[in-house]
């Protein structure tokens, strides 16, 4: 009988460690066609549909923009699990940065655009962080866990949010729950006509600042050491309690920036959930992108496709969650596939015990 | 207060509470043998679509429930195969299976999103019992997979700390490789409590939409998955703890019901935000490591077993 044993690999290399999680992709992708054909979906025509939707100018216009607030959302989240902190309330943390955000662009004291701008832009990072910290403090201080803290805020801040859209912020005589526009001068600037805002150049800017902060500098080493081992770093003179809070608070601010992308770039207002879990897609992007905060925007851009392109198939008849499902898909494929990264199959040899 | 008003607060607060109590069941005897499941809202919401959908198309709810047990046992053996077998890390693997599950049953729960199924587990009333002033129409006037709840509580109580496989399931979560050196199979125990508790939780959110608010649209278990994970923690994996729990966050979400009909000023959404407030209240100070208390969670919880390790 031929019999299959593990045997751990002694060393990777790069090729591998890229083309590995591509090739899980793509088997994810495969599976997802077994789904849809299985629901009595054409595959072909699906996918035919999703790749033209993203080819083109427009699509690909799209998918940045679909993309931006998912690159916020994702560097967030990535941040936390660089400290082993498993932020999970990044759709919070975005709805209350968008609350605090257009909640001053709308009834703020008058005063010079520009200025107004980079005070809303501040206001975002606070209620981001404000939603964080809420979490942060327990967490740090008493080891309660962040993950339900973070995901019981979620819904608290969102409930918040749509109260806000359906009451006192609603726009007049209309039928969308959401606020009126704010006013056309603190809409960040175009680039060109392509819908696309200056706030692609502030999510790159904070990835770049992200990397160099993780990479360069001593709050970045910190932060590795925490991850590595809590109890040596507390006993090198690092406080593990001050780093979970700032981290924390900080991943918070970053994806409060998402409301400040959508009010002043996008959308300029707040709508009804708004965040339409973009938290939970940062989850995927950060662990697809090994939470570099580099490929982060790389994989939120991609993620952001996928999300267009599962909306325009809506209309032959496949619902819009296939993209959820394509994206858990992956996600468990590609974990799958980590552990032939680490370990390699070898056939057991006659004689050879197994 | 009237009776009445109390009734139907406290019979709410029983459903609420075993709503989320098939999860935090089964998520602590998956926990007790060290893995831990984070996908649980996922799973719920798998097992609450695919019940409503045999019970729209077939219109038979035994037939619904067995294929929410095989639907949950699928996804158990999904998370087992890459926790145990695959050793990946169980906050990531987690969220995969929530991110997964969630948007499959979104996909495949479209046709029936709105659809009435005129097909529930009705209440039944205990002869004798139900007559119990208060007591009786709250505890005996309930449908019957709250009556199969009463049973599961003090059976895993019992199992968990009075039985021989209960010994092995916490030895299981806390020591491994003594387990193993004594000749029983790891991998395949954990298996089966994790394929275990995923089913608990299928059934848990077929519960949801055949036997509470008995509809489906996407997302309906609106978080019941996230708080029966906190329940487990908050009970310090204890199922009659959880039981506690379960009724607690029950009676402030029904009392949020029932004070919104008489303050309608107030928005419900406000309300909405009660039980999730309780939750992180209560997880706060019943798991907050206060004065270096030591922590219940079994000790190898979220540690992969590893033989070359041992």
């Amino acid at each position: 009988m031929r019999k299959f044993r593990y045997e751990k690999r002694t060393d990777v290399s790069m090729a591998r460690k890229i083309l590995n999680p591509v090739f899980f992709v793509l088997l994810a992708f495969l599976f997802c066609a077994l789904l849809l054909g299985a629901m009595g979906f054409s595959p072909f025509a699906v996918y035919g549909k999703m790749i033209s939707t993203i080819f083109s100018l427009r699509g690909l216009t799209r998918s940045i923009e679909a993309g931006l607030p998912l690159m916020f959302t994702g560097l967030a989240v990535a941040l936390g699990y660089r400290m082993n902190l498993n932020n999970i309330g990044a759709d919070g943390q975005y709805a209350l940065g968008a609350i605090f955000c257009a909640g001053f662009g709308l009834y703020g004291p008058p005063m010079p655009a520009v200025l107004k701008i980079i005070v809303m832009f501040a206001a975002a990072m606070l209620g981001g962080a404000l939603a964080a910290c809420i979490a942060a403090v327990p967490r740090a201080l008493w080891n309660v866990s962040e993950t339900i803290l973070t995901m019981m805020l979620n819904y608290v801040f969102l409930n918040v949010l749509n109260y806000l859209m359906y009451g006192p912020w609603k726009e007049l005589n209309q039928m969308v729950a959401q606020t009126r526009e704010i006013d056309s001068s603190l809409w960040l600037p175009e680039f060109g006509n392509t819908g696309i805002s200056l706030a692609l150049l502030i999510a790159v800017a904070i990835a770049f600042l992200l990397w160099f902060l993780l990479k360069k500098t001593t709050w970045g080493y910190q932060m590795e050491v925490i991850r590595r081992s809590p109890r040596a770093a507390e006993y090198a003179g690092m406080s593990v309690k001050k780093n979970i809070i700032s981290t924390l608070c900080l991943s918070g601010a970053i994806a409060g920036l998402a409301g400040f992308a959508e009010v002043n770039g996008v959308l300029h207002r707040v709508q009804a959930d708004l965040p339409n879990n973009a938290g939970y897609t940062g989850i995927v992007i950060a662990f697809l992108a090994y939470l570099n905060p580099l490929s982060t925007v790389l994989v939120a851009f991609l993620l952001g496709a996928l999300q267009i392109s599962a909306v325009a198939v809506q209309i032959t008849g496949v619902p819009s969650q296939v993209a959820t499902m394509i994206q858990g898909s992956i996600m468990l494929f590609v974990i799958a596939g980590e552990f032939f990264i680490r370990y390699r199959l070898v056939k057991v040899q006659k004689g050879e015990a197994a | 207060m009237s009776s009445t008003l109390l009734i139907s607060i406290l019979s709410m607060a029983v459903l609420y509470a075993v709503s989320v109590l098939y999860g935090a069941v089964g998520e602590i005897f998956a926990e007790k043998a060290g893995v831990m499941n984070l996908g649980l809202e996922g799973i719920m919401l798998m097992g609450a679509v695919s019940g409503y959908l045999v019970a729209v198309n077939q219109k038979n709810l035994g037939l619904a429930m067995l294929t929410v047990v095989l639907v949950g046992a699928v996804l158990g053996l999904i998370f087992a195969f890459l926790t145990i077998t695959l050793q990946a890390d169980q906050t990531v693997a987690g969220m995969a299976m929530l991110t997964f599950s969630t948007g499959m049953s979104g996909f495949i729960g479209k046709s029936v999103s709105g659809v009435n199924a005129n097909l529930a587990f009705e209440a039944i009333s205990i002869p004798g019992l139900c007559r119990i002033p208060i007591l009786g129409p709250v505890l005996f006037q309930q449908n019957i997979l709250v009556y199969l709840m009463y049973f599961i509580i003090p059976l895993s109580v019992f199992y968990i700390n009075h039985t021989r496989p209960g010994m092995i399931l916490r030895a299981l979560g806390e020591n491994p490789a003594a387990l193993d050196s004594a000749g029983y199979n790891v991998f395949a125990l954990r298996y089966a409590y994790v394929v275990f508790g995923s089913v608990m939780t299928a059934v848990g959110g077929a519960f949801v939409s055949l036997a509470y608010t008995n509809f489906w649209s996407d997302g309906m278990t609106s978080g019941k998955g996230w708080i029966a994970f906190a329940l487990v923690v908050f009970s310090s994996w204890n199922p009659l703890t959880a039981v506690f729990g379960g009724l607690l966050f029950g009676a402030i979400s029904a009392i949020g019901v029932d004070i919104q009909t008489l303050f309608p000023a107030i928005p419900s959404q406000i309300f909405a935000t009660l039980p999730y407030i309780a939750t992180i209240i209560a997880l706060v100070f019943t798991t907050g490591n206060f004065r270096n208390r030591r922590s219940a969670a079994p000790a190898a919880l979220t540690i992969p077993y590893d033989r070359e390790k041992r």
